[in-house]
């Protein structure tokens, strides 16, 4: 764990490389483990000050029939990167919902390995990232199936929208399964906004800023809807705003 | 309120409107009729500011403003109000968010007072009814899963709400039955049949002639009015066919 990571390894292909080494060594990873039958709820405002680098690990162990649910708005830093190492026991549920909102040279990550041991177990993944200027915004998450780990069931679905041209968004779903009684779903899209709805928006007199505003609150509507604590959901729900109305 | 003046344009280097010259004043309803790919749609997208409809030459002005020196929001900011042949769909955001924002837009462009939400809620529950559309309906995002008959209702809705001085409607009849004809039809009466407002009808058919009655008629052919008259012009028309009367 000493040696700085370099391209070559997949999980850090994207990164800057640069921002990570000015805070290598990286801590030792946040640990979080649910026991058996427990709902777990956490989240993580990833809102660092311009320029600073942010590395988040979260080693997450969810025991038999127990649930996690995470929240991640990943929008701070010249680095932002959040990862994930999750192990699921039998029957249990890890569910992220996240957020990338980033523009400038920022470089914002989110990595997770998911990884089902045992059977029965559920996972969900959303990710939506919106990417201006020359930002670039990455998902890389791999599910992992054990053999015995039956009747796993598993989805992905990433999608980035970006307002540049010289904005970039990596999404990178994999999968390694060596049970054959699973179900694993993934998708992963890039857009831009669409132009024919900016017209009717501006048709109807609504200025440019307000209807690529709007376009963008619908695009990650949803993201945050189950936050179980309001607070913590009008927190990040604002953020998020904050920072989308700072790219149009 | 209406005068284009030799109008010309290209869409993808190809000339479309060849010198179109037409005039409208407040308290008339004109009607435009012509084949397809005589430019129709054309006109109504070039008027709206639709990116891509390139004016190439000639001029339009509304109360005496440069339509074209304005962008798309501001035509409506003007008074300029564009029904859609194809109205758009955009999923997550509710016809009562898009429309609240649109008329706010409007006001604050017009240094007038934006609407509260009581005052908004109460104005589009009264353009509702008038349309015989659900308020329920504009709770649901901007014209997904309407049909070709309730997007244009709701299309009229929003005319309603927007309140324009010129409305220029591209085949707002079609997809339409008797009953949502008439009801459209009695809507447009309603709304804009005023001294101090006019109608720019583009449709093929004579049908919604017979709801919302013209005063002038004229015809469209390969990019320019080819003739110009009275109501009886659409009932020829309907006859004749358009050669028939084109040639004549």
């Amino acid at each position: 764990m000493n040696a700085l990571p370099t391209r070559k390894a997949e999980e850090w292909r994207y990164s800057d490389l640069e921002a990570v080494a000015s805070v290598w060594p990286l801590p030792a990873p946040m640990h979080i483990d649910v026991a058996a039958g427990e709902v777990a709820h956490h989240h993580l405002l990833q809102d660092a000050a311009d320029g600073a680098a942010a590395v988040h690990e979260y080693v997450i162990t969810i025991a038999d029939g127990a649930r996690c649910d995470f929240h991640v708005l990943n929008i701070g830093g010249k680095l932002g990167r959040v990862t994930f190492a999750v192990t699921l026991g039998r029957g249990s549920h890890f569910e992220l919902n996240g957020a990338i909102i980033g523009g400038g040279d920022q470089v914002l990550e989110i990595v997770t390995s998911v990884t089902h041991a045992e059977a029965d177990a559920t996972s969900g993944q959303t990710i939506r990232s919106i990417l201006g200027q020359r930002a670039t915004g990455s998902y890389l998450g791999s599910i992992n199936v054990a053999r015995h780990a039956q009747r796993t069931d598993a989805f992905q679905s990433i999608k980035a929208m970006l307002l540049d041209r010289t904005a970039t968004a990596n999404a990178k779903p994999e999968l390694e399964i060596y049970a054959d009684d699973v179900k694993c779903a993934h998708g992963a899209t890039v857009g831009e906004l669409d132009k024919a709805a900016l017209f009717y928006m501006a048709s109807r007199g609504m200025d440019p800023a307000t209807a690529k505003t709007l376009l963008l609150k619908a695009f990650v509507a949803g993201v945050f809807d189950d936050v179980a604590d309001e607070s913590v959901k009008d927190a990040l729900e604002a953020a998020a705003i904050a920072k989308l109305e700072t790219l149009v | 309120m209406l005068t284009i003046s030799d109008l010309t344009n290209e869409i993808d280097g190809k000339a479309i409107l060849k010198g179109l010259s037409l005039s409208i004043n407040a308290g008339e309803i004109h009607a435009i009729m012509g084949p397809n790919g005589a430019g129709k749609s054309t006109l109504a997208y070039t008027l709206g500011g639709r990116p891509g409809y390139d004016v190439t030459g000639g001029g339009a002005t509304l109360d005496g403003v440069n339509l074209f020196t304005l962008e798309p929001h501001e035509r409506a900011a003007a008074g300029l109000f564009l029904g859609f042949q194809y109205p758009v769909e955009i999923p997550g955001v509710s016809n009562l968010q898009f429309l609240r924002e649109s008329l706010n837009s409007q006001k604050r462009a017009r240094g007038e007072k934006e609407l509260n939400g009581g005052e908004f809620i109460r104005l589009a529950k009264e353009k509702a009814a008038l349309l015989g559309l659900d308020m329920e309906m504009l709770k649901r995002p901007v014209n997904v899963g309407f049909s070709g008959g309730e997007k244009k209702r709701a299309e009229m809705v929003q005319m309603g709400i927007l309140d324009p001085k010129l409305a220029i409607l591209d085949e707002t009849d079609s997809g339409l039955d008797i009953d949502a004809l008439k009801i459209v039809g009695a809507g447009i009466n309603a709304i804009m049949r005023k001294p101090e407002k006019a109608v720019l009808l583009i449709t093929h058919y004579q049908r919604l002639l017979d709801y919302v009655k013209p005063d002038f008629v004229h015809v469209l052919a390969a990019g320019r009015i080819v003739k110009s008259g009275g109501p009886d012009l659409a009932l020829e028309l309907e006859r004749e066919g358009y050669a028939e009367v084109v040639a004549a």
